[in-house]
Order: C-alpha cells, then sequence, then structure tokens
C-alpha cells in the first residue's frame, strides 16, 4: 500500500499505510492524525484538510479543481504555492512515500 | 468558568467537534461522551452521497479511530441512552450505565426524521436517511430494486433521487409543495434543480400529496390524488424534529427544540445546547430564534461553547450559516438564511455556474452559488462584514 508522511506543525512525524484510492483526509482521520479536522466529510466544502505538500511534488499531484482553489482561499492558516486540501489528493502509486505538512491552524 | 466535568450527550458533528475542541484547546478537565447508538461517532453528510453511491463505506465516515478518544481522554459511553438529568444533582441517568455527574452538561441531542403521517408509513414500507444503518439499508435496498419513490423534495429526497437516478433506477419525487426545496431556496435556484432532475429522468410531481402506502408482497403500493404507483423503494425525507424531550422533561424551556440564548445556554446556567435540537437567538434581534440543521451550524456552535468551557470570556453566537448539497454533479453552497426575500439578482458566469442573491429591500440576506465557490466565498464574508457593522450601530437599521 502507498505510504504517507504526516508532518505536524513542530515537526512530529508518522508514516502510514494508505489505502490505494483514499483520500489522504481520510487517511488521516482513520489513523487519528491530530491537525486535519474534514468537517465537510471530504467534498471541498469547508477548507480544514488543508496541507502543505513539498514543492517537487507539486507536478505529480493531480490538477487543482476551481472549488479547491476557492476554498483555499478560506483556510486559517496562511495559503501558500504548496496549499492543498488534503481530501483531493488520493492516495496511490504515484504518491506513494508523499510527505504532508500541517499547517497550524484549520478552523477559523 | 471553571467546569471540571464535562457530559456531552449526542455523538454527531456536534457533541465530537465539543470534545475535539476542548482538547485542541488544551483544556484538561474530565469529558465524557454519551450516545445511544453503539457505532463509533460518525458523520452524516456522506450518508446521502457518497455511502449511498456505495463509494464510501461507513468505516471510511467515522469522525475519529478509538484509540483518538482514549489518546484525548475522552470517555465514550455508547450504546446507553441518557433518560433523565438531575438538575439539583448535576447528573445524568443512563439507561444501563451509572450516573454521571457533571459541572457543565452539553445537549447534542440532534434531530430524528419527521415520521409521515400517512396511513402505512411503516417501517416495513419505508425508509427513512438519517443514520448509518438507515444509509446502508438504502444502498442495498434501491441497488435491489427498479422503481424508487421519494416523498419530500427537501435536500435529503433530492439526493437520494439524485444517486438512484444516478444507478439508472426509476425514480418519482413526490412534494406537497410547489417547488423543490422551497423551505430552504429561492425559486430560480428551486427553477434550476428541477430541470436539472427532470433532464437526468426524475419523475417530479409538484403539489403531490401521498395520501396512502399499502405493502403488496415485496412492493409498495401508493395513492397520491388519483395516481396509483407501485414502487420497489420508497424514501421518506420530510424533514426532522429536534430531540428535545430530554429537555423538556427536565424543565428547559423548549419550544420545537431546546430553547438557548446568545451563549448558547439554556434556562439552566449549567446546561447548554447546540446543533440541531437547539432553537437560538438571531443576533439582528428582531428576528425570531431559529434552529439550524447543519454541520456548520452544529461544528459552530460547538466551537463557540467550547471557547466558553475552556474560560474564554462569553460572547454572544453571531456566524454567518452556511450549507451545501451536491445532486446530478453540481455543487450548491448557500451562504446565509434567503427567506423572506422580495428580490433576486442573477450573476451568472457561464451555463451551470450562476450565484442568486437574494434582497430584502436593499439588503442582502444571502447568497445561493451553483458551482461557483468563489462567489459563496465572498457572500459570506461580505455578510459577516454586515453583521458586524450592524452589531456596532445598535439598534440595528433595516433600510
Amino acid at each position: 500500500m502507498p505510504k504517507v508522511t504526516y508532518v505536524q506543525p513542530d515537526g512530529a512525524r508518522e508514516t502510514f499505510d494508505i489505502a490505494t484510492g483514499k483520500s489522504l483526509m481520510l487517511g488521516a482521520q482513520s489513523h487519528g492524525v491530530d491537525g486535519i479536522l474534514g468537517e465537510c466529510g471530504g467534498q471541498a466544502m469547508c477548507a480544514t484538510c488543508h496541507v502543505y505538500v513539498e514543492a517537487k511534488d507539486l507536478d505529480i499531484l493531480p490538477p487543482m479543481s476551481d472549488e479547491e482553489d476557492a476554498m483555499l482561499e478560506d483556510t486559517a492558516s496562511e495559503r501558500k504555492p504548496t496549499s492543498r486540501l488534503s481530501c483531493q489528493l488520493e492516495a496511490g502509486d504515484e504518491l506513494d512515500g508523499i510527505v504532508v505538512y500541517l499547517p497550524d491552524e484549520q478552523s477559523l | 468558568m471553571s467546569a471540571r466535568r464535562v457530559v456531552v450527550v449526542g455523538a454527531g458533528h456536534a457533541g465530537f467537534t465539543v470534545c475535539a475542541t476542548l482538547r485542541t484547546m488544551g483544556w484538561d478537565g474530565e469529558l465524557t461522551l454519551i450516545d445511544s447508538d453503539e457505532t463509533l461517532p460518525y458523520q452524516r453528510p456522506p450518508l446521502s452521497k457518497k455511502v449511498l453511491a456505495g463509494e464510501q463505506t461507513l468505516a471510511d465516515n467515522h469522525f475519529r479511530p478509538r484509540i483518538f478518544y482514549d489518546d484525548h481522554g475522552i470517555g465514550l459511553v455508547l450504546g446507553h441512552r441518557v433518560v433523565a438529568i438531575d438538575r439539583a444533582e448535576r447528573a445524568v441517568h443512563l439507561d444501563g450505565h451509572p450516573q454521571l455527574g457533571y459541572d457543565h452538561l452539553v445537549l447534542a441531542t440532534g434531530a430524528r426524521p419527521r415520521p409521515l403521517p400517512v396511513a402505512g408509513a411503516d417501517p416495513a414500507s419505508v425508509c427513512h436517511l438519517h443514520t448509518a444503518d438507515h444509509g446502508i439499508d438504502l444502498c442495498e435496498r434501491i441497488a435491489a430494486g427498479n422503481r424508487v419513490v421519494i416523498i419530500g423534495g427537501g435536500f435529503i429526497g433530492l439526493e437520494a433521487a439524485s444517486m438512484a437516478a444516478r444507478a439508472g433506477k426509476d425514480v418519482v419525487v413526490f412534494e406537497a409543495a410547489q417547488r423543490l426545496m422551497g423551505r430552504a431556496v429561492s425559486a430560480p435556484i428551486s427553477r434550476y434543480f428541477h430541470d436539472l432532475h427532470t433532464g437526468a429522468g426524475v419523475d417530479v410531481r409538484l403539489s403531490s400529496t401521498v395520501s396512502s402506502l399499502q405493502r403488496v408482497a415485496n412492493r409498495v403500493e401508493l395513492r397520491a390524488g388519483q395516481d396509483r404507483l407501485t414502487a420497489d423503494v420508497v424514501v421518506v425525507g420530510v424533514g426532522v424534529v429536534p430531540n428535545d424531550d430530554l429537555a423538556a422533561q427536565a424543565g428547559l424551556g423548549n419550544s420545537d427544540g431546546v430553547l438557548v440564548d446568545a451563549q448558547l445556554r439554556t434556562t439552566d446556567p449549567h446546561i447548554s445546547a447546540i446543533g440541531d435540537c437547539a432553537r437560538f437567538p438571531r443576533p439582528a434581534g428582531k428576528q425570531p430564534a431559529i434552529r439550524l440543521e447543519s454541520v456548520q451550524n452544529a461544528s459552530d456552535h460547538a466551537r463557540h461553547i467550547a471557547a466558553f468551557i475552556a474560560g474564554e470570556p462569553p460572547s454572544p453566537y453571531d456566524v454567518v450559516p452556511w450549507f451545501w448539497t451536491e445532486q446530478h454533479g453540481r455543487k450548491l453552497q448557500m451562504a446565509g438564511l434567503t427567506a423572506g426575500y422580495d428580490r433576486t439578482e442573477i450573476a451568472e458566469t457561464e451555463p451551470d455556474k450562476f450565484s442568486v442573491y437574494c434582497y430584502a429591500g436593499t439588503r442582502l440576506l444571502g447568497c445561493e452559488s451553483v458551482n461557483s465557490p468563489k462567489d459563496h466565498l465572498r457572500a459570506r464574508k461580505q455578510l459577516a462584514a454586515a453583521r458586524s457593522a450592524g452589531a456596532q450601530s445598535a439598534p440595528a437599521v433595516t433600510v
């Protein structure tokens, strides 16, 4: 199974096997990773599953929808060029080994 | 506030979020979350969407795994019903579980589907869509059936209609009112979604009330006016009733929901009520108190009361309500409450991407956006700014 590493703002790292096709948001929740709220259930409606990816991974990630782009304007922590909503990123072979960084805050 | 023991009744979005927020804020008192459902707490919105489509399982929709509650010192009491609140003793009595004392009690008891007041509408004949069991049951019944009849053209009914149509079923929607989702959205949005459903092959019957249901073998025969119809699956989505009985029995003020003040506290200051079950005052003051059924309302109420319990200075709850639904692949996002509008303005960027702005006079009541998340977010900010401007210039001026 693809591996995903979640890094807390304090640098603490946790790596999990996330089933192919499952979103990184659900993957985080099902392993009890703090800092990803996912309040809308993964529908790009709430911006509480905000993560920062590594710049080198930007090209292999699926393109951002208009919805995700709009919701990222409403995150609690600063939006950066590497910002994504983790509910819109599915684990898979292409993203095996990806590292995502959690922001300081999720809810407004 | 100096509560050391907090008990939360109801583990839906509101109850779960209170507990998670208290721990995130570093509050270290004793915390217990109770629900009569034995299932690990889960979120409901996907039940009428991805779960019904068979794309997600219940396991995907637990808020957190069990270990989260252990790690964060959240005591889970699942499968036990709270039968009474002893306000003098500050304790809740449970069915089959020792009583639990509290310094502050949070009622997040939610709502239950409104029963269809029609002869023959018993559990063997009709399905509701409110719990995980409902979602799984309905998904199986739709897969096995051919004709799906939906009674009630609100959000839940239409989300179910959308999923059933996508699964290739013959779908009929009965709506008693003259337009779809009439309680929640403006007429242009009702029209747009009516066309969308009709275009997807859904038979939408407005101003139409089902007068009787009868189970015949494995199917259900319905009568609506002169029409007779046979269905494999009947889904009822005619609104919900707040679970306010516990509060009423304890002598707390209630009126179609537990009455709370601007701080979300009931008539007993040691008890608050949040989410679907709570009727709370509107910041404008002149409008009657409201009860809202949404994830946003549940979560924002929960964060508000968590901050209060954690010792932040009390402040009036004042958040712009927002909602969403998804039908036939179109996302509808609503900001503000548009009921009572007298004028609409429609801003269309391209086909199937537009927003309806609803006004009372010159005052913007709300905005309903189809596939236009930027409009939605802008409207939320605009409505929030108008509220805080209104709050500064009391008494509120209506233009």
